[in-house]
Parts: C-alpha cells; structure tokens; sequence
C-alpha cells in the first residue's frame, strides 16, 4: 500500500494539470467568499444572515474544481491507457483504488484547508463591511467560537467527501466528460429542482437525501429552520461517498480495463 | 451547400449515431426534460375548478376583487365626488426575528391584529363597469397608496395621473360619452386636470358606476438573504371615505347598493356604509391582472420545464465530447486528412449537433408543457393559461436554449480540446450564473448575472408577463427573468458566435 501511495502522489504531483486546479480551487472558492461577504447585506439588527455561512459560499463553486482534479485522477488513466500499467504493477485493484483515494484526499484537504481559512479570513475582514457588526449584534468570524469553527472544519470535510465521491464516480464511469458531467448534476442540478418544488415534503426530502446536504455544516444561525442539521447532513454526503466507493471497487475487481 | 459539404455531414452524423452512450445521452436528456416536468413534486388545493381565475375582456387572466357602492347609469352621464379619506390596514409586522424559509409562507389572515398603513397599490375611486359578473370590462380613476392618481381599465391598462398623496382630500370625476370614459382629478373641487380618456369597446347603453375600495395582498420579499428565499405577506384591507357626490345623466333612482365583487367570502373585512351624502367603502383584493409567483396564484407552464437544466447538462457532455473524444482517441488527425478545409469540419460538427439537440428538445418541450400542464392541474395546482404563441415561443425557445447550449459546449471542445475543461466550462458558464442567481445572491446581483452571462438565455422560458401595476416577486425562481426572450437569446447567441469564432480560428491555426 505505502508504494502504491507513492507511486500515486507522485502521479499527481507530476501531473502538470494538478497545480493549476489546485491554484484555481483556492482562488475561486477564496473569491466567490469574498465577493458574497462584500454584497450580501446586513441591513438591520433582525436580518436572516448567517456570516460563516456567507463567508464560505465559495466552496460552492471551488467543489467544481476539486470535482475535476478527482476525476482526472482516475479517468485520466482510462484516457490514455495508464491504467493497464498501473493495474501490472498493483495487481491488487481495491490497493490501487484506494491509493488513489487517499492520494486525492489528502490534496483535496491541504487545498480546502488554504481556501477555507482565506475565506474566513476575507469574511473576517469584509462582513463587518456589509452590516455584520456588532451594532446588529454580530462578532467578527473568529475560529475559536464553536461553530464556526465547525463550519469551517466541516466544509474541508465536505471537500474531501466531494472528492472521493468523484473518484468512486469517475471508477465507474471512467470517462472524464461523463463522470464530470454526473459529478455537476449531483452538485448543481439538485439545487435547482429543489428550489422549483413547491410541495415542501419534496423540497426537505431532495435536501437531506442528496449530496448538497452536507453543505448543511455550513450553518451556524436558525438551525430550527434548516433541512437536515448540519452533522447530518454531512454524514448523507459520507454515505454517498461510501456507496460511490463500493460500487467502484466492486467494478474495479471484476471489470475489464 | 456543396456536395463536398454534404458528405461531411454525413461522416459527422454517423460518427455521432454510432456512438451508443451519445444516443443514449440523448434519449437520457428528453427523459430528464420530460421527467422532471411531470415529477409529482408539486402539488396544490385548487380541484375541481375550485380556483379558476375570471378572464379579463381581452382574454387575460385578472383579479377582481373590490367592494362598490354603485347605481346604474343608462347612456351619457358623469359622477364626481370627493374622497375625504384613505386609510388601510396591513398585515401584522411579520415578527423581525422570525425567519420565513421554505417557500412562500402567507400567515394566517388576521385583519383584527393588523397595523395601519397603505400598500403601495391599494385603490379608492370611482369605477364605471360593464356590469357585475366576474372580469366585466371597466374604467376607473382612483387615488392609490403611493403611486399618485391613476385611471385604470381592463385590468391591465394603467395611467399615471398627477402624483398625490394619500393623506389629502382628492377630488376625482368619471364621464361616460358613448364607449369612452374620460377620468379627471382636482385637488381643491375646481381646477381640474385631465389623467386620460379610454375606450371600452362594445361597453353596453347601462353600465354600473359607483365608488370602489379595494388593497391587494401586502407582499415583502426575505430572498436577499443567504439561502432563504420566500415571502412574506397577507391581505390588507383599505377604506375610502367619499363625500360630496354629484351624479349627472340618466341614473337610476335610489341610493347607491353597497356590493362586493370576487375575493373570498368574509364579511368583516369589506363593506359599504351609505350615511346620506357620505359613502364610505371598506375593500380588499385587487382590479389588475393576475400573476403567478408569491403574490399571485399558482405556477406557469414555466416551472415545468425544470427538467431543461438536466437535459443540458447531459446535451453539454455529449456536445463536448463529440470533440474531445476524437483528440483524445487521436481520430482528429484522420478526419482533418479526410477534410483539409478545417472551418468545415467545424460547420458540419455545428449542424449535426445543433440539429440533434433542437429537435430532440422540441419533441421533449413539447411533451413537457402540454403534459406536466396537465399532471400539474391533476395535482391540484393551478397553471396559468398562456396564449398560443407563448407556448410556441416557450417551446421553440427550450430547443433554441439547448441546440445553442450544445454548439457553445461543441466550440469549447474545440478550444479546450480537453473533456474535463470544457464540460466544466461549459456547465458552470450555463448552469451557475442561474444557480447563485436563485440561491446565494441578492436579487439586484442576480438579475444582472442573467443579463450578461448564457443564461441570460432563460429568459425565452418565461410564460408570463410582469406589470408594474402588481407588486410581486418578481425573480427568475418564480419564473421572471429581467430581459425579454429575445434579448435571451441574443446573448447566447452572441456568446456561441463568438466562441464558434474562436474555435474557427484556433482550429486553423493549432496543429491537431
């Protein structure tokens, strides 16, 4: 396994796209946060915002580049027939499914770790700014209170949990264009129907039974009102990720490469 | 087109419908189109006809609710009169710290409990009409709320008269000369000004003329919140006090008849009360077209063509990949040695894939509206009905939106020649600007990401029309976009131009 972990990081570590996703990840995810701490208002001392909530919108969108820097780390090797190599020298095909979930995982955390903490840090910064102050009833964001420290710590989790449900969807599906694709739908497409619904027992079932749950642990406010609370929510999105993972290594054993 | 061409097309189409899992991503789009649009997700109160709005004379789909105190007037003849006061009261204050998710959320009708004030659009007046019976044609000028004196007819038609503040006396007078009627207002009872004069074709010799109240249903919007979108509101109710009535022409004998028209039955909210030449009217509900959304009644055929972001984000991944694959698989080298003139390929690819698209998203449109309509109404949800060639245009639309989609994916493959970068790019260029509009942004930020980005192109969608005279919701999540269909469609357009440039150029240029 410890060669099979190597190999793998070195894999992704020479891979000249990987540097560049990574940059791209912690930019957006550090930009979107800063432009929605900068816009969403706090106009008086009742408003519904939450700011750790709004200084981690970014996640939203660098979630997209984590999706492609999972899936290229599996589809990538489809594409170019990598795969039959790396399947000679690791003979054990759930080894090297899970080396390259870890390598993944561990990339994916020290990146959501820089994005997350740029995007309080700038939600620190910018919220007072918007109307989050003190006069309304706000403290700065700061690590040290319980949940926003959650919040934070949980959307690195979330990240991680993103990026193996995209290395279990990119196993099975093996194509870059279509595990991206099914990694989208899951990501923005349930969102949006969400918000078409009107029935409400639809609309709270769709948002605790799929991924976007977990971005439930961004909550920190009127946690009465929220669909699925927040470790909930996030433990929805481990179950996927397990199950996507399941389903991978079953495929990777038994099919053809 | 050359017969070179032609067979271009040829190779291209076969390359495209020998490829299983693109056929298949095919048929998956329209199911996503046509399944999400019948999904059983919606469901409402409105069976067996139980909340059929009245259609207006020209067939539109109104609210007509108010409270009047009227007699019949038999040919030419005016009435003027004074309205001494306008007051209101508004639903209680929605409880600050109280967040209101979830959708729209009217709280329960509680006039006892409420806090004085006008809605914006609450209307005293005096109204000629064509008769009682639910959208009977009509004229009217009114002191409203905020908005000044208007003269208002059919529903939909609004004039801007002198601005004046509800807190004075205004004198208002209505003139029937054959089937026009001309509104006037004064503010001291002798200097008078025109607001406009308007036809009412086929407006019968006796028409009912009277003075009316009425105050439509108080809406404030929680949306510019992080994640919480909804509304919040409830009825409110406004009376005007009218003095000093003078009633010239061919009246009917006797005082005026206190009357409500429309709205829901309970009593204590509206009323006229005749006290000799004092009528004071007490009203609620609205004389204006009906709109879906928070404010309105029901949904659109809009909202069943959810489904269209699924289809899409399936119709990108094939169009990208259409390209992709073959840098990938390396077949662009043989299909460049096939074809030298490269902008042709580009063409041939273009049309295979922008027709594959457009007519499989206008059989599935098609399917989707006249169906989930249908499903729609079965779950007891009312659907406002729209006139023909909305539904075309919504429908043509759906397929102009997706077959566009796909030859913007189809450039970025060019471009990008990677799958992962253009299906990204491509989905989160369509996709994400309508998201964070309906999601996370305040709603001045959002409108204006849907006027410059490709989604601007959703707008083609929109079934219904939005009217400054009824306050709503009006946001792309209920169905309202801020450009009109075509400009939609002009910005993608545009942006698939330019990227079908880009792609042209880079192709000739790049080896492959």
């Amino acid at each position: 396994m410890r060669t099979a972990l190597h190999a793998e990081w070195t894999k992704l570590r020479t891979s000249p796209a990987t540097i560049w996703l990574l940059l791209a990840a912690v930019t957006l995810t550090a930009g979107v946060s800063a432009a929605a701490a900068a816009t969403i208002p706090c106009k008086t001392a009742a408003c519904l915002g939450d700011p750790a909530q709004i200084s981690l919108t970014g996640v939203q969108l660098g979630q997209a580049v984590v999706v492609i820097l999972a899936v290229l780390a599996v589809s990538g090797e489809h594409a170019t027939g990598m795969i039959r190599t790396s399947l000679t020298a690791v003979p054990r095909r759930s080894t090297l499914l899970a080396a390259k979930a870890v390598a993944v995982t561990g990339v994916t955390m020290v990146t959501a770790t820089v994005a997350v903490g740029t995007s309080v840090l700038a939600g620190r910064l910018l919220l007072p700014g918007s109307g989050y102050t003190a006069a309304h009833g706000f403290t700065p964001l700061s690590p040290t209170d319980g949940p926003t420290l959650r919040a934070a710590g949980g959307s690195m989790l979330y990240l991680c949990l993103i990026a193996l449900l995209a290395v279990g969807v990119a196993t099975v599906v093996r194509d870059t264009g279509a595990s991206i694709g099914v990694m989208l739908a899951l990501l923005y497409l349930v969102p949006i129907v969400t918000q078409a619904l009107t029935d409400p027992d639809w609309k709270r079932h769709l948002q605790q039974a799929t991924p976007t749950a977990g971005l439930a642990i961004q909550a920190t406010r009127h946690l009465d009102t929220v669909a699925i609370p927040p470790w909930h929510g996030l433990a929805v999105l481990a179950a996927w990720a397990a199950g996507a993972l399941l389903a991978a290594a079953v495929l990777i054993r038994t099919r053809d490469t | 087109m050359s017969a070179g061409f032609g067979r271009l097309l040829h190779a291209e189409w076969t390359k495209f419908r020998t490829v299983r899992g693109w056929l298949f991503g095919v048929a998956a789009a329209a199911a996503a189109v046509i399944g999400f649009g019948v999904l059983p997700g919606m469901s409402g109160s409105c069976h067996d006809h139980a909340c059929r709005l009245p259609t207006g004379p020209d067939g539109t789909e109104v609210t007509d609710s108010f409270t009047f105190a009227h007699r019949s007037l038999t040919g030419d003849g005016s009435i003027t009169a004074r309205l001494a006061s306008l007051t209101g009261i508004l639903p209680p204050d929605p409880g600050d710290d109280q967040p209101q998710g979830e959708g729209p959320s009217h709280g329960p009708a509680t006039p006892g409990q409420g806090r004085p004030g006008l809605v914006p659009w609450a209307k005293a007046g005096l109204i000629i009409r064509a008769g009682s019976a639910p959208g009977a044609g009509y004229a009217a000028v009114m002191l409203t709320g905020t908005q000044g004196v208007r003269m208002q007819h059919d529903y939909i038609h609004d004039v801007a008269g002198p601005a004046a503040s509800a807190d004075a006396p205004r004198w208002l007078r209505l003139t029937r000369t054959g089937d026009t009627v001309t509104g006037q207002t004064s503010a001291d009872g002798s200097t008078w000004t025109q607001v406009a004069t308007v036809r009412l074709p086929g407006l019968p010799a006796t028409v009912e003329a009277g003075m009316f109240a009425t105050s439509p249903q108080y809406t404030e919007s929680t949306s510019e919140v992080f994640g919480l979108t909804g509304a919040g509101g409830g009825p409110t109710r406004a009376t005007g006090s009218f003095d000093r009535i003078v009633a010239q022409g061919g009246w009917s004998a006797g005082t005026w008849q206190p009357d409500k028209i429309g709205g829901p039955d309970d009593a204590p909210r509206h009323g006229a009360v005749v006290d000799g030449d004092q009528v004071t009217i007490t009203g609620s509900g609205d004389l204006a077209p009906a709109v879906s959304g928070a404010a309105g009644l029901g949904t659109t055929i809009t909202q069943t063509l959810v489904g269209t972001f699924a289809g899409l984000i399936i119709v990108v991944v094939i169009a990208t990949m259409f390209v992709t694959a073959e840098y990938g698989h390396g077949l662009m080298r043989t299909t460049m040695a096939a074809n030298p003139r490269r902008g042709r390929i580009l063409a041939a690819k273009t049309v295979v894939i922008g027709t594959v698209t457009f007519v499989t998203a206008l059989a599935s449109a098609a399917t989707t509206v006249t169906v989930g309509r249908r499903v729609l109404e079965a779950n007891g949800v009312y659907v406002h009905s729209v006139s023909a060639l909305t539904q075309v245009r919504v429908i043509v639309g759906t397929a102009a939106l997706l077959a566009l989609a796909s030859v913007l994916a189809l450039a970025l493959g060019v471009i990008l020649r990677r799958s992962a970068a253009a299906v990204t790019t491509a989905v989160l260029g369509i996709v994400m600007p309508y998201l964070l509009a309906v999601s996370v942004l305040p709603a001045t930020a959002g409108q204006w990401l849907l006027r410059v980005t490709p989604a601007a192109a959703f707008a083609l969608q929109q079934s219904t029309l939005e009217y400054p005279q009824v306050i709503n919701i009006y946001t792309p999540v209920n169905g309202y976009y801020p450009l009109p269909p075509w400009a939609g469609l002009a910005v993608l357009c545009a942006w698939t131009g330019l990227a079908l440039g880009v792609a042209a150029a880079l192709l000739r240029r790049r080896d492959a």
